[in-house]
């Protein structure tokens, strides 16, 4: 039992650890530091890093909640921690 | 009465009587109803209210503005205000749901078993709460009075009462369903004119991806690249690479924003009302979703009102706008005074430049740029009209919201838990109420006479939030050790390096000329504006909690076994009391 709660959380904060890592990477990553170079390219009328700023990181924020939210569900089932 | 002040009348009354009627269906009978909605508050239902309770009259009306004026650099507003929620869905929501109480302070109160803790935090919920309130309460008079040419304080007086039946009637319960009604009227309030602006510009009717195209003129030319050459060609700052004070101060600036927004207990509060963790994480999900429908579309509502404005005033480049062919919204918006010309040259035309020399449009208030958008694009009444709904739907829901956090607070953090215990139900219940309907009655005198540190006060929120709230709810769940005196030490080192450096720059209680080391800008620390030093002060309070934790041991084995409940989530039960 105490060992199942423990792998539990363990793949939970590996899970945590890899979203904010994208999390991180797409808004302060792409759309603050790298937009320098990034705004050489061009997402048709957007410079890149622009558009990383302005339209990226939040599509992306929105998809890292719902794969973490399915992720998580997968691992309740695994382990029968579901409430 | 005119056409557009009818219209105005219909959608303003008509949204106000659907929340009535939805208030009477939603009243709360208990406690649970009252504070958590009963805990039966499906995930789309509870994205829906966030949604609403989130998209405050800042966001509304002032975020494409500031987004208008500062270009790329408003992008801290975009990224701070929605990536808070990907740390809400992982390192908060899910683990205080299952945990399982009302509010936030009392979650603070058993996780670090102390009264202090708990007294700590309903200061800092209190402060934030009505801080921002006040900027909700200026948002209702500023739309009565400009839409419905309502006297300010009346205009005002209406919005109070409106919240007062609802709010009060509801509780969380009836707020929750207002807020889904508010959601709609707000959504489409700020969208249809997006897409009318953008179907006229680009051809295409979907504003993010006009945003990104070709001006519909035929000349080829993507839009973005027409605004950043109109207003580099006036002197100011290339619109897709102008900066706010430097790479730094924009990293720490968004940086505080999102765990502001992780940290704010109106919205953190809202997850205590879904059945389960999985919904918890759910909801936080769907709110994104509905927030981020708004906050995609206003960089576009943002570049092309910019485009419009400058397109007004000098059609094609040195061919200004005569003054006195100026068209109804400049004289309508000139009489609010929050537009103002001043002829410098004497040509009787209108010069809008960078260089304050030269410059004729010697004010032009960001606020205006979304409630003037539908007017200056010449769209049809009933759109202007729905504006004026929406701008009032946004600060209506999210003062209710405010208003629940502060109630429940003093109702059941102050007074059942720790001055009067043995408070029945029905009388926590009653005090609920009667401490809403004074704190209605303080937010509307202060609205009415804003402090003279109004604008400076959303710093304060989101300050306090970042710098003390976030980092005490995240170290509570992720580190099993950490124990009530360091995180309380922790907290108020957090709190008081944010404050003392908003206060050094802004002055003591934002008093000009009481800042004690000198004035603005040259003496920041590395750049960074008060307003984004919040995340310098969260790092202070993890810093100090973790270094009190040497001194002061591990919190007990009880205390280290509920954290241990609250990862896993087990068998969930509904939100219940003690």
């Amino acid at each position: 039992m105490e060992e199942n709660k423990k792998a539990y959380w363990q793949e939970n904060l590996r899970l945590i650890f890899i979203c904010l890592a994208i999390w991180f990477a797409v808004s302060f990553g792409l759309g603050l530091l790298l937009v320098e170079p990034l705004n050489e390219f061009r997402l048709g009328g957007y410079k890149l890093g622009f558009w990383f700023a302005q339209q990226g990181s939040i599509y992306s924020f929105l998809g890292l909640i719902f794969w973490y939210g399915a992720k998580m569900n997968k691992l309740d089932k695994k382990y029968h921690a579901e409430g | 009465m005119d056409e557009l002040k009818l219209y105005t009348y219909i959608a303003v009354f008509g949204t106000f009587a659907l929340y009535f009627a939805i208030a009477w269906w939603a009243r709360a009978g208990s406690t649970s109803d009252f504070y958590v909605a009963g805990g039966g508050i499906t995930p789309l239902q509870n994205g829906m209210a966030i949604g609403a309770d989130w998209m405050s009259a800042a966001s509304f009306i002032s975020m494409a503005g500031m987004i208008a004026f500062m270009g790329y650099g408003g992008s801290v507003f975009l990224m701070g205000w929605t990536g808070g929620y990907v740390l809400l869905a992982m390192l908060l929501a899910p683990y205080m749901r299952k945990h399982g109480k009302f509010t936030v302070p009392e979650f603070i109160f058993d996780r670090y078993y102390s009264k202090t803790a708990r007294i700590v935090a309903v200061i800092c919920l209190i402060i934030a709460s009505l801080t921002y309130i006040i900027g909700q309460m200026k948002g209702v008079g500023v739309a009565f009075s400009r839409f419905l040419e309502v006297d300010y304080g009346l205009g005002l007086g209406i919005g109070m009462f409106v919240v007062w039946v609802y709010a009060v009637l509801g509780g969380m319960k009836g707020i929750t369903y207002t807020q889904i009604a508010q959601y709609v009227v707000m959504i489409f309030a700020y969208t249809i004119p997006a897409v009318f602006i953008s179907l006229q510009l680009t051809g295409n009717p979907i504003p993010q991806l006009g945003l990104g195209s070709t001006l519909a003129d035929g000349s080829g030319v993507y839009l973005l690249d027409k605004l950043d050459m109109v207003v580099t060609d006036l002197g100011f700052k290339e619109y897709t690479t102008a900066n706010l004070g430097g790479g730094l101060n924009m990293f720490a600036y968004t940086m505080s924003l999102m765990i502001g927004t992780a940290g704010l207990p109106h919205v953190i509060m809202r997850f205590f009302t879904v059945p389960s963790v999985q919904a918890a994480r759910q909801s936080a999900g769907y709110a994104l979703v509905f927030i981020g429908l708004l906050y995609t579309v206003a960089p576009a509502v943002g570049a092309m009102a910019r485009l419009n404005l400058m397109n007004t005033i000098e059609p094609t480049a040195g061919q200004n706008l005569e003054y006195a062919e100026r068209p109804q919204w400049f004289k309508d918006w000139e009489q609010t005074g929050l537009l103002k010309y001043e002829d410098k040259n004497g040509d009787g035309k209108i010069q809008y430049t960078a260089d304050k020399a030269t410059n004729e449009m010697i004010k032009v208030d960001r606020d205006i740029m979304v409630l003037a958008n539908p007017a200056i694009a010449n769209l049809p009444n009933w759109v202007i009209a729905l504006v004026a709904a929406g701008g009032l739907a946004a600060a209506l829901s999210t003062a209710a919201g405010l208003l629940l956090a502060i109630s429940s607070s003093i109702s059941h953090d102050l007074m059942k838990g720790v001055l009067t215990p043995d408070l029945s139900e029905k009388n926590e219940l009653l005090a609920g109420r009667v401490v809403m309907t004074i704190a209605i009655l303080i937010s509307g005198y202060l609205g009415l006479n804003p402090p003279g540190f109004a604008a400076g006060t959303v710093a304060l929120a989101f300050g306090l939030a970042a710098s003390s709230i976030f980092p005490a709810l995240m170290m509570g769940i992720f580190s099993k050790k950490m124990s009530g005196k360091a995180a309380v030490t922790g907290m108020i080192a957090g709190i008081g390096v944010t404050m003392l450096y908003v206060f050094q720059h802004k002055g003591i209680m934002f008093i000009p000329g009481t800042s004690f080391l000198g004035g603005m800008g040259k003496d920041w620390f590395f750049g960074i504006s008060p307003n984004a030093f919040g995340s310098v002060g969260a790092l202070v309070n993890f810093a100090v909690a973790f270094a009190m934790l040497k001194v002061t041991g591990p919190a007990p084995a009880h205390i280290q076994e509920m954290v241990q409940n609250m990862r896993i989530p087990g068998n969930v039960s509904a939100a219940h009391d003690h």
